[in-house]
């Protein structure tokens, strides 16, 4: 089906509105319909994302009505890295900063990963083998807890027998 | 090595271009992004920490035994048309080639294994194959990162994982990509269908040269955006298994249903793209690559019978404008350089 608008490209948003019991279909191109504003962009900027999640909302409106977004005027005290630098460059200064701004990167790292905050995959050899071990395990029970919930048993099955592999 | 010893061929991985789906998938790739224990990333690294930084690393993959010549390139040094030599190879990102102060790459085992030091992380490097081959890029890349872990201790959290200066690399710091070539899903007006579908499953969608990049020449690059919380293994097996497949089936679908449909229109387009490749005197790196796109396309389609895909692939890296510079020994405008891409381009497609 090709989009209503530029009538080129194909159509991959539908749109069915109701009013006054009229029933209005409407199909568009993810171009056409970002130009009506109709469509949430697919991947929105990294930078756009950031400064809006970084941001702590006032706790009362202003007299003014205003409720500008403000980021919070933290530091990295090893590299020197602000919030509001990383708002604008996207990238951290040091190690430390996941721990010196963990509550303001929380939301942000979610949004990144589908939900996601914790780690899962490759530990390096370094790490002693009870830690190693530790955190394989809770690794696995953890997709576990996830496999169930999406009633994915056969994974869920394997990933019983992989925890008793490594208890 | 030196560059422009380069540039005559195509990367030794890539010229046959074979390997699984190798009609649909051009090339795999996995990318690992790591840093240093105990320095401070790029954005706050100085100038002699920047320094140290490349060394540690220079030493520690100079020291890996992975097949072939080992060598290192220093960026910062090469001339700019050196630099968009390594860019056209994919063996650097245009981030590194533009970027600032100490950086370099390590290259080894024939350009299939790349190493950027001081990109956006202390370490990113990649393994490449040829078609669908993301197991054994897994298995290789995986192994170079425990040798190197030898020798460099990389920031690692419990909770967190690796840790890398963009919190969207967080966690196993992989990106799984394949190019794509998708020709016919372009023609039958489906790829904006089947490219959504994708960016719905967490999927990014680029061009040719990543990150910024249009598609152009109907080759799109897919990749991984989610890298905390799901394991490398599980990324590779949902490319291996899901992604790929469902892609490729679509559009060798989409090939089939063309040739049973429209056989003279899809012929007179590949008809036509080879033509004015075998007799330009003069053609943009743009037209070529797109006209490249559809020759490859019939090659694949086996209307096009006197012409092999290692050539086609072979064109498609060795007209893009560093290679014809470095080919040439010296700095070439547009009309000369669209003038030695359509001699080379005429002399390697002749069929008579």
């Amino acid at each position: 089906m090709l989009c209503q608008a530029c009538k080129e490209r194909t159509a991959t948003i539908h749109l069915t509105e109701i009013s006054n019991g009229q029933r209005a279909e409407t199909h568009l191109c993810q171009e056409c319909a970002q130009q009506q504003g109709l469509a949430v962009k697919a991947q929105i900027p990294l930078n756009e994302l950031l400064s809006t999640l970084l941001s702590v909302q006032p706790e009362t409106a202003e007299p003014s009505g205003k409720t500008e977004p403000k980021i919070p005027a933290k530091t990295c005290p090893e590299c020197g890295m602000s919030l509001k630098r990383f708002a604008k460059e996207s990238l951290l200064g040091c190690p430390y900063d996941y721990k010196v701004f963990e509550k303001e990167l929380l939301g942000l790292i979610e949004r990144s990963h589908n939900g996601k905050s914790r780690h899962c995959g490759k530990i390096p050899n370094r790490i002693p083998a009870e830690q190693k071990k530790d955190i394989v395990l809770r690794q696995l029970r953890r997709q576990l807890d996830e496999a169930v919930k999406n009633e994915d048993y056969e994974r869920a099955a394997h990933l019983r027998d992989e925890i008793k592999m490594n208890e | 090595m030196k560059p422009a010893d380069l540039c005559k061929t195509s990367s030794a991985w890539f010229g046959q271009g074979r390997g699984l789906f190798s009609d649909v998938v051009i090339s795999s790739r996995i990318r690992l992004a790591r840093n240093a224990a105990g320095f401070a990333f790029l954005p706050c690294l100085s100038s002699e920490q920047q320094q140290a930084v490349l060394e540690m690393f220079k030493a520690a993959l100079l020291g890996l035994d992975v097949d072939g010549e080992t060598f290192f390139m220093d960026v910062e040094q090469a001339s700019s048309v050196e630099r968009e030599l390594l860019t056209e190879r994919h063996l650097i990102s245009r981030r590194l080639a533009q970027g600032s102060g100490p950086r370099g790459v390590v290259i080894a085992g024939g350009e299939a294994f790349a190493a950027m030091i001081n990109e956006e992380d202390h370490l990113r490097m990649q393994v490449l194959a040829a078609g669908l081959d993301l197991y054994s890029c897994w298995e290789r890349i995986n192994r170079i990162d425990d040798r190197i872990e030898q020798q460099v201790e990389y920031a690692f959290d419990r909770r967190y994982g690796y840790l890398t200066a963009c919190p969207t690399n967080l966690g196993t710091g992989i990106r799984v990509s394949v190019m794509l070539h998708l020709p016919a899903l372009k023609m039958t007006g489906q790829i904006d269908k089947v490219l959504a579908a994708a960016r719905d499953s967490d999927l990014a969608v680029r061009g040719l040269f990543g990150e910024g990049t249009e598609a152009v020449g109907d080759l799109f690059q897919l990749s991984n955006q989610v890298t905390l919380g799901v394991s490398e293994a599980q990324v590779v097996e949902d490319f291996v298994s899901r992604i790929v497949p469902k892609i490729a089936a679509y559009e060798l679908e989409a090939r089939k249903t063309l040739l049973a449909k429209r056989p003279q229109s899809l012929d007179d387009k590949i008809q036509r793209a080879l033509g004015v490749l075998q007799n330009a005197c003069l053609i943009s790196s743009q037209e070529a690559l797109f006209l490249l796109s559809n020759v490859r396309l019939g090659v694949n389609l086996g209307r096009i019978e006197k012409v092999d895909i290692a050539t086609v692939n072979d064109l498609f890296m060795l007209t893009q404008p560093a290679h014809l510079q470095l080919r040439a020994g010296r700095m070439l405008d547009a009309e000369q350089r669209d003038s030695l891409r359509a001699q080379i381009l005429r002399s390697r497609l002749c069929t008579n």
